[in-house]
């Protein structure tokens, strides 16, 4: 959008000139930001140069099979999906358990280029997703910030973020995850709350609902959003800004918003259910409160004033408590205290780890560690607080908007790696605002203080000139705070009102800038870039080696060249073209949204971790000796089992390394495993001091099978030690099949023997008479035949 | 233990053949073969049989028809025939290909199928000529034991006869059967018979009556791999920018002995000689000279165990799956590649335009049970019509392609059970006119134009209420 015209009659002989200048500076932004658009697209690139347009990791591969099955089936398809691949036997209910905003996204742009005949695939397009939402989200960024302290900080901002690390690493080409989208969507949400802020148009607050509404359809983040504009408002309201603006930037949307968020199966109810949003509907009642009382106070004489105040205060008071007392009997009626466990441990850092194993192990929910900090946002933890007292100079609801995002998303990034991601972009804005004050103090100073200008004459036409361009900077300012109770300007009706301001404006700059000495301010600037320049370094160099590489693939470089691991991709090759359609296959749940994506088969458990016990059990055959699991699997109907064997090239985030995470998982459901018998002394270990029932469990026997025939030792380059038990045969499983690297090794089920038929239910008979009965057949779990 | 029963009963099926070839009448009495030989090759997976057979005419009319008889279970595996005649005097030979079609007689006895061998001049009496015939088949070795462990090699059957099947009388003849290695478990004796090496001899036989049928069963091993791929599919799609993309889906499959039980890495890649002999570790594909951008990937992403060596002559892609295939393993994957268009584009002289490219698979030593071509035309191409060398079923498509309106003509071409020897060159004529080119770029252009047109208009217009 070009900037606003400059008014014409004043300054007849500047007119030509400003407004040309202006002309050139919309054009100027507008390219700025598209190059912006383009470098936040292409410095998510590397993955795809680097190694080749695929989906990444884990939780994205579930997202491609949901986009695909979209793409094939629609929408009420979509809605209805019951998907039998998954948690077998329970299945899940894809439709009512997936945010569907990613899916929802990336399937309207494949129907919409494949309308006009474009013919990219569904892999393309999910792979592309993250890098154009990530231009979206640097524009989302510029525009905000522009609303807090104008295009220069806005533009700043954006330039920020489009390479800002943390988000490069949940975004990258391939990065298919809710988060892709959900950045954009969050930042989006809060401009067009900043914007209602700032003009009170009904409409903004409209628009600021429906971008809610895909914020929440997009990610379980949005409970940052519904806490953190209530947060403000309330801040509003205690430091005295209340105003006819604040409510309608808030009210709508929380009417709106909860209106639209119920809308979205996978939230549903709990729109209202559940302690997340209590706190919006708090200070929803509190705003009401404060707008009565402040209707009261206008109408009434002061003295009325103060009585009806009291009884006010009484009555209003009385019903808070009685909706409080509602409020808190519902939610104590709920089991978890109407929170759920993520959320409490974002609440207290240490739940987690305490109560809910399986959220803990998972290491993105760890908290960040101070290096963490510095490569994922790397300078803009120096310049955020300058950013922070940049904004409260002078104070607006904006700014003081920026000031609380920032400091929550500090609080939960310190909580959650995770969350890093939301504390991104506040660390943009905040640092781009200091950035470009910073800028423009240095600069204007510089300007002064030039020889050529300083002359009379010039001095005054500069000083205009820049008061101008400062005016045009500061035109949504002084249009926020001026015409904010007229509002809805029409693109003819702003210019009026800013002529007044220059001539009084100039002065005070112009004090202010001439405090500043010219060398001083020109090494400064020099400082100022050179530390852009390094961070510009840093996040290249992070895009390129730190965050792009897929994790299906791998390579490494030695001496004779680069090495390709493809180990997962052909195991789940394998497993597509050579095994029945039906067939279901036992692992770890990190591998379960890749083997229904990539080889199409069923699985026991997977990435969504929503039934604990089922992992449980899995957990637990995995921990168990080699009959006991083959029982268990045998129940499940299970008739693959796959693990992940990093041993022999030195792969480390392998099966034998997350085997405690199973252990622990598993014994929380079923007692007798314990994880003190895998331990010796309190140490996890493989070679010949461990435990034997480390030694006899499933997991260690199925990585070292005749793995000790590669290399006469049985040297395990992950451990860096010798396993302990080398020789061994197995009963139950027989290897059907290992990857070239033995990353991935595949064993079946063997069928129960006819003749001891009649033995193995009598031992059936008698494991389940002991501990683990009670578990077993209370989960269901148990094969019915028996 | 089972040949001599088989050796009985088709002992009683030559007997029916005589008596049965004793009370027929038939026209083709008139020719008889002075000498066949037969040269089988049994060292791959494909059957090759050389036939060389010396007709004479022994009729009083000349005859220009000659018939080649295959028992029906051979001919459902039969890729190919081939018959060449030398033709000139001494050193200038040159061979010439005649035609040959399947034919149906009314009375063939026990469901024999005939191939008619249309000569160029008709053979007169008491003259004789020399036919090299070619056929292939496929599938036609039989694992025996149908499944075999990792450790072990592949045996296979090979059924046949000992004597050459064959309406007319063949008054000398012997076969030779090659077998890849001196691995031979046991083979049927019809003497006399004699084994060197990696050869063996039937025959030579004198004096056969027509329809003589002798079954012969041959055990050994083959333990090179069956590569098999159930179906290709082969888009060529032609711009008239310079580009020919041409993108190959397989289904890919170890047509031998089914892999049993374990499947041992530690085993495979300490012991290779020993281990999984039979399995398809790699296969080479053939490609133009010239070829650029190409890709190896599956439905789950790039393939990274691929070599490409060109030359001027020629490309040659290796491939590997992404793990060894061992028998009855099945893999999917896309081989994808550009070419320089005036490489195969040409224009004829009625101002029409045709493609000129090769029909099989690039594959080399593969046999392709279904291969469908489709040739995707320019949009706005018109009357394209396909010329290939042998008979395939056709039909028209429609695609869309980018930012297409009017659809692109698909050419479908469908041909079951091929081999090597069918990449021969296919053409397909179509008319266009290169105005067609423009078409998309000014769609495009027109488009931004009218969206700027409309920025234009809406900055320029007030569309506030209020003023």
């Amino acid at each position: 959008m070009a900037a606003p015209e400059i008014s014409t009659a004043a300054v007849p002989t500047l007119y030509t000139n400003n407004a040309l200048r202006n002309a050139f500076g919309g054009v100027l932004a507008f390219f700025i930001l598209l190059l912006i658009g383009v470098m936040a697209f292409s410095i998510r690139l590397f993955s795809v140069i680097k190694y080749e347009s695929v989906i990444h990791e884990f939780d994205p591969y579930f997202n491609y099979r949901v986009t695909q099955f979209l793409a094939k089936n629609g929408i009420y398809e979509f809605w209805n999906w019951f998907d039998d691949r998954t948690w077998y036997p329970l299945g899940r209910v894809i439709g009512g358990t997936v945010y569907p905003g990613l899916t929802l996204t990336a399937g309207t742009i494949w129907w919409f280029l494949n309308s006009l005949n474009i013919p990219l695939s569904v892999e393309t397009v999910c792979v592309f997703t993250a890098p154009i939402f990530s231009a979206f989200a640097s524009w989302a960024t510029y525009l905000l910030t522009k609303e807090v302290k104008g295009t220069g900080a806005g533009l700043t901002a954006a330039a920020l973020l489009a390479m800002v690390p943390s988000y490069i690493s949940r975004s990258v080409a391939g990065s298919y995850d809710n988060e892709a989208v959900a950045i954009f969507a969050l930042i989006f949400t809060f401009y067009l709350y900043i914007k209602t802020l700032n003009t009170g148009s009904l409409f903004y607050a409209t628009l600021n609902s429906i971008a809610y509404f895909y914020m929440v359809c997009s990610w379980g983040g949005y409970t940052f959003i519904i806490n953190l504009i209530p947060m403000h408002v309330l801040l509003c309201i205690v430091t005295g800004r209340f105003s006819s603006r604040l409510y309608i930037a808030y009210a709508p949307l929380v009417v709106l918003g909860t209106l639209l968020a119920a809308l979205v199966p996978v939230v549903g109810f709990n729109a209202v259910m559940t302690s997340e949003h209590f706190a919006s509907f708090l200070v929803f009642i509190i705003l009401h409160v404060v707008a009565f009382v402040y209707y009261i106070k206008g109408t009434l004489t002061p003295k009325m004033f103060k009585v009806a105040v009291t009884l006010v205060v009484s009555v209003g008071l009385a019903v808070c408590c009685a909706v409080i007392a509602v409020l808190i009997a519902l939610v104590a009626s709920s089991p978890t205290k109407g929170w759920s466990g993520r959320s409490l441990s974002l609440l207290d850092p240490t739940y987690a780890s305490k109560y809910i194993p399986i959220i803990a192990s998972v290491s993105e929910h760890q908290p960040p560690t101070w290096p963490s900090y510095f490569m994922d946002i790397n300078v803009l933890a120096f310049l955020v607080p300058a950013g922070i007292i940049a904004c409260f100079s002078p104070l607006s609801d904006a700014s003081s908007f920026v000031v609380l995002y920032i400091a929550a998303s500090v609080y939960f990034s310190g909580v959650m790696v995770r969350l890093m991601l939301v504390f991104a972009p506040a660390a943009c804005i905040t640092s781009g605002i200091a950035l470009s004050q910073a800028f423009d103090v240095f600069t204007q100073s510089i300007k002064f203080q030039l020889p050529g200008i300083s002359s009379n004459k010039e001095v005054d036409a500069a000083e205009t000139s820049s008061a101008t361009a400062e005016a045009q900077n500061d035109a949504v300012k002084t249009e926020k705070s001026e015409e904010t109770s007229k509002n809805r300007p029409s693109k003819k009706s702003k210019k009026k009102e800013k002529e007044e301001k220059p001539s009084t404006k100039a002065k005070a700059e112009k004090k202010r800038l001439l405090a500043l000495p010219l060398d001083s301010s020109v090494i400064s600037l020099l400082l100022l870039i050179l530390l852009g320049a390094f961070y510009v370094v840093h996040c290249v160099w992070a895009a390129a080696e730190a965050y792009s590489a897929p994790s299906i693939v791998l390579t490494s470089r030695s001496h004779d060249g680069l090495h390709v691991f493809d180990d997962f991709r052909e195991a789940y090759a394998w497993l597509r073209h050579n095994t029945d359609v039906d067939d279901k296959v036992a692992s770890w749940w990190d591998y379960g949204y890749q083997t229904t994506a990539m080889a199409n088969r069923t699985v026991i458990v997977d990435n969504n971790t929503w039934n604990n016990t089922h992992i449980a059990t899995v957990g637990t055959a995995m921990s168990s000796p080699e009959k006991a699991a083959w029982e268990i699997f045998h129940s499940l109907d299970v008739k693959y089992v796959l693990v992940v064997f990093g041993g022999l090239v030195g792969y480390p985030s392998d099966d034998i390394n997350k085997f405690l995470w199973m252990v622990r998982i598993g014994g929380g459901v079923f007692p007798h495993i314990k994880e003190p018998d895998y331990l010796r002394d309190g140490q996890y270990r493989i070679d010949s001091q461990a435990t034997p029932t480390m030694l006899n469990c499933l997991m260690y026997k199925l990585c070292y099978y005749r793995f000790v025939e590669t290399d006469g030792k049985g040297f395990d380059r992950v451990r860096q030690t010798e396993i302990g038990k080398k020789y061994f045969k197995l009963t139950h499983f027989e290897e059907v099949f290992t990857t070239h690297h033995w990353m991935v090794r595949i064993y079946k089920l063997k069928p129960p023997k006819n003749r001891i038929r009649g033995k193995t239910k009598k031992s059936k008979s008698k494991t389940s008479s002991t501990s683990s009965r009670a578990k077993i057949s209370g989960t269901g779990k148990k094969n019915p035949w028996h | 233990m089972e040949a001599p029963i088989r050796a009985a009963q088709f002992l009683g099926f030559t007997v029916f053949f005589l008596l049965f070839c004793v009370c027929r009448s038939s026209p083709l009495h008139n020719l008889l073969i002075s000498n066949a030989e037969r040269r089988i090759d049994l060292t791959s997976h494909i059957v090759k049989v050389y036939l060389t057979l010396k007709v004479e005419n022994a009729g009083s009319t000349p005859t220009s028809e000659i018939l080649l008889a295959f028992p029906p279970t051979q001919v459902d595996h039969l890729a190919t025939v081939e018959v060449l005649v030398t033709k000139g005097k001494r050193k200038k030979t040159t061979l010439v290909r005649l035609d040959v079609k399947p034919t149906e007689l009314p009375d063939a006895p026990n469901g024999t199928k005939y191939f008619t061998i249309y000569l160029a001049n008709p053979l007169n009496s008491g003259e004789s000529m020399t036919l090299e015939v070619l056929y292939l088949f496929t599938h036609s070795l039989e694992p025996f034991p149908a499944e075999i462990g990792q450790s072990e090699s592949q045996l296979v059957y090979y059924r046949d006869s000992a004597l050459i099947l064959s309406p007319y009388h063949i008054k000398q003849q012997a076969t030779f059967v090659k077998t890849p290695s001196t691995k031979v478990e046991s083979f049927t004796r019809v003497e006399p018979t004699n084994r060197a090496g990696t050869e063996m001899k039937y025959g030579p036989y004198e004096d056969r009556p027509p329809y003589s049928f002798s079954p012969i069963l041959i055990h050994f091993e083959n333990n090179s791999p069956f590569p098999v791929v159930e179906e290709l599919v082969r888009e060529v799609e032609i711009s008239h920018w310079g580009n020919l993309q041409v993108t190959e889906q397989y289904t890919l499959v170890h047509g031998g002995a089914r892999h049993k039980g374990v499947f041992s890495r530690v085993e495979y890649q300490s012991r290779p000689t020993l281990s999984g002999t039979s399995s398809l570790r790699y296969l080479l594909a053939r490609l133009p000279p010239r070829v650029h951008s190409v890709y190896y990937r599956d439905e789950i992403g790039n393939i990274s165990s691929s070599h490409l060596r060109t030359d001027s002559r020629k490309s040659e892609l290796e491939i590997e799956p992404r793990y060894p295939l061992f028998g009855g393993w099945k893999t999917t994957f896309v081989i994808g590649y550009g070419l320089p268009l005036q490489d195969f584009l040409f224009e004829s002289s009625d101002d029409r335009r045709y493609l000129n490219f090769t029909f099989g698979c690039p594959l080399l030593e593969t046999v392709v049970d279904k291969l469908t071509v489709k040739v995707v035309l320019p949009e706005g191409s018109k009357d394209p019509s396909a010329v290939v060398a042998f008979p395939v079923e056709q039909h028209l498509e429609t695609k869309y392609s980018y930012l297409d309106v009017v659809g692109r003509t698909v050419v479908v071409m469908e041909k079951k059970n091929l081999v090597p020897s069918h990449n021969s060159h296919f053409q397909v004529h179509y008319t266009f006119k290169p105005i067609f080119m423009l078409a998309e770029p000014l769609m495009l252009a027109s488009a931004f134009f009218l969206f700027f047109v409309a920025c234009v208009a809406y900055l320029h217009i007030d569309l506030s209420i209020r003023k």
